[in-house]
């Protein structure tokens, strides 16, 4: 079995008297997905806010490819080759899909031109990101140049999933990237999230949507009232069980999963 | 749409009815959604069309030069409030800010002797610092920046006055500050440093909204602040930036009002920020942000003038001036509404 690329340890997050987090562990593997799902209040958020960044856990430790990171900021996830996909279609709308796709990452001009003058290599982003939308076999999106804003949502998140599929180079966190699409559209993102996997990288989704859920997850990691309630996998277990398992209708021993 | 139509293909009714044949209306709206300078181009041609019909004098290059050196204060001022305005906010001290910059400097020169070149820079260095303290207080202590200006109006405004000491200061000719009103002659083509000095700023910030990644990052942050935030953008200083560049643009103008006063004058520009901020909406960019580019600025810029100049030289009552001017703001807001509207 290959080495997990993204595990946590013990993680503990407490916000006052409320426990967030309570001694959760995860392990992600490269090229799987998998599904994190839970009640609300489950503390599927905070997990996700500790391993992409946005917070930081009171206690545990978060491991990437082995070694210890201390994430203060996405910043640092990001730069550890954690890229997150937000359920708010994080992109900007007047600006077109290449300079979405290397929003905050633009590539400069080579000599004096982009050393000095600081100017845009725009032809070289365009070039890239055709090729990250081809490679992604994205054939909604035909005009690289086109305005976001022209996109319908399915698209919009098609362009953030690209994004963080092409700068991801370990880990893609989708937390809950089709909550605002229409039944067609979140066919595309997940058709986009096994593409992503079958290139090796680890997944990590959140959904509401059991059946999504199942039809993409390689295990399934279920929260319930800040613990992880088990770890379960599509062939070994209904969606009904894991609807049980989450609202606590039902517990799992201890060994199952992975 | 009904179901019997997209049964036998990928492409479904929806996508068919998406990619029909714009009307006209479409077409033009995609045009002018692309290129936001292109409408108050042709209301500046057209309003020179008209002009020049009304009075041959306007076409003539003398009064075109009047134009352009009137057009140079408020014109270097809009390049500042269109970075404001790009980033969704609005900068109602401006103005205040110039004025004090300009006073600073003619003081600091006649007064106590200083340099006229070290008279600039630490005018120009007050206009950045001041414009930081608006920066700050809009993303440190996260307050709305029109609240924060139109305080920092008061502020600026009392500092000058008090400053002043109820006194205008008036430059010997010859003086290093009075170079921004020195006259160029091209034929009878009679331009002054200033307006040239205003056409580099528009190259710089133009060159730089276009072709760095500030630039860019500028628009994303006018355009949609949190996507912005999570694709990366260091959204705070992104910010501060734009209201300090803009201090740079404050004292370009703030030089070019000196060169025009003659010295510093407390109670010279009281209506430039506003005309500041005419120019910008008229110049097509929206004051939602994230749209618009600075040429469209100097253009809005262009147009209040021409119609003060043209309307003058026709023979109408200055006041019509006022009310075109009103007119014209109502109007392109109006385009910038129905601009801003997109139909995929």
């Amino acid at each position: 079995m290959t080495a997990p690329v993204l595990e946590a340890k013990g993680l503990v997050k407490l916000f006052g008297r409320v426990v967030g987090l309570n001694d959760v562990d995860l392990t992600l593997y490269p090229g799987e997905v998998l599904a994190v799902i839970g009640d609300n209040g489950a503390g599927k958020s905070t997990l996700i806010k500790c391993l992409s960044g946005a917070m930081v856990p009171d206690e545990g430790s978060i491991l990437v490819n082995g070694s210890a990171v201390h994430f203060k900021g996405p910043q640092d996830a990001r730069d550890a080759g954690i890229e997150t996909v937000y359920q708010t279609l994080a992109v900007a709308p007047a600006l077109d899909i290449a300079s979405n796709l290397f929003l905050a990452r633009e590539i400069r001009r080579k000599g004096p031109l982009g050393s000095v003058l600081r100017m845009l290599d725009t032809s070289a982003m365009k070039q890239q990101a055709t090729e990250h939308i081809n490679r992604l076999g994205i054939t909604t999106l035909q005009n690289i140049g086109q305005a976001v804003e022209t996109l319908s949502g399915g698209q919009r998140q098609a362009v953030a999933v690209a994004r963080a599929g092409a700068f991801g180079g370990k880990v893609v966190i989708l937390d809950e990237p089709t909550a605002a699409l229409g039944v067609r559209e979140t066919g595309q993102v997940l058709k986009l999230v096994k593409d992503l996997r079958d290139q090796g990288l680890g997944i990590i989704l959140i959904s509401h949507n059991m059946p999504n859920v199942f039809e993409v997850a390689d295990r399934i990691h279920i929260q319930r009232l800040g613990s992880c309630a088990g770890v379960i996998t599509p062939r070994s277990h209904s969606m009904e069980d894991a609807v049980a398992v989450m609202t606590g209708a039902k517990t799992l021993t201890p060994t199952s999963g992975t | 749409m009904t179901a019997h139509v997209d049964s036998h293909a990928a492409p479904t009714s929806a996508e068919d009815f998406l990619n029909r044949r714009a009307t006209l209306s479409q077409r033009i709206h995609t045009v002018l959604h692309r290129q936001p300078a292109l409408s108050p181009a042709i209301v500046l041609v057209l309003a020179g069309a008209v002009f020049a019909l009304l009075n041959s004098r306007f076409y003539q290059l003398g009064n075109l030069s009047l134009v352009a050196q009137q057009v140079a204060v408020v014109g270097s001022l809009a390049v500042g409030q269109t970075l404001v305005i790009l980033t969704a906010g609005i900068d109602l001290s401006i103005g205040a800010v110039m004025v004090l910059s300009s006073l600073v400097m003619s003081k600091l020169a006649f007064d106590h002797g200083v340099p006229g070149v070290l008279a600039l820079l630490i005018g120009a260095a007050l206009a950045v610092a001041a414009q930081a303290v608006n920066g700050l207080l809009v993303t440190r202590i996260k307050l709305p920046p029109f609240i924060v200006t139109l305080g920092t109006l008061s502020i600026f405004t009392a500092a000058t006055l008090i400053f002043a000491k109820g006194q205008t200061v008036a430059l010997p000719p010859g003086a290093f500050l009075l170079w921004s009103s020195q006259t160029i002659s091209l034929g009878s083509l009679h331009l002054t440093t200033g307006v040239l000095l205003m056409i580099a700023l528009y190259a710089v910030i133009g060159f730089a909204l276009r072709y760095t990644a500030w630039g860019r990052h500028l628009y994303a942050v006018g355009d949609d602040v949190e996507a912005s935030r999570l694709a990366g953008i260091s959204v705070n200083r992104v910010l501060l930036s734009a209201y300090m560049v803009a201090g740079l643009a404050i004292a370009v103008a703030a030089w070019i009002l000196v060169g025009r006063v003659g010295g510093g004058d407390p109670n010279s520009g009281i209506n430039a920020n506003l005309e500041s901020i005419t120019a910008v909406v008229i110049g097509g960019t929206s004051l939602f942000g994230g749209r618009g580019v600075v040429l469209g600025s100097l253009i809005g810029a262009c147009i209040v003038q021409v119609f003060d100049n043209g309307l003058a030289l026709a023979g109408f009552d200055p006041n019509y001036q006022v009310l075109a001017v009103g007119v014209l703001v109502i109007a392109a807001v109006s385009v910038d509404q129905w601009i801003r509207s997109v139909k995929s």
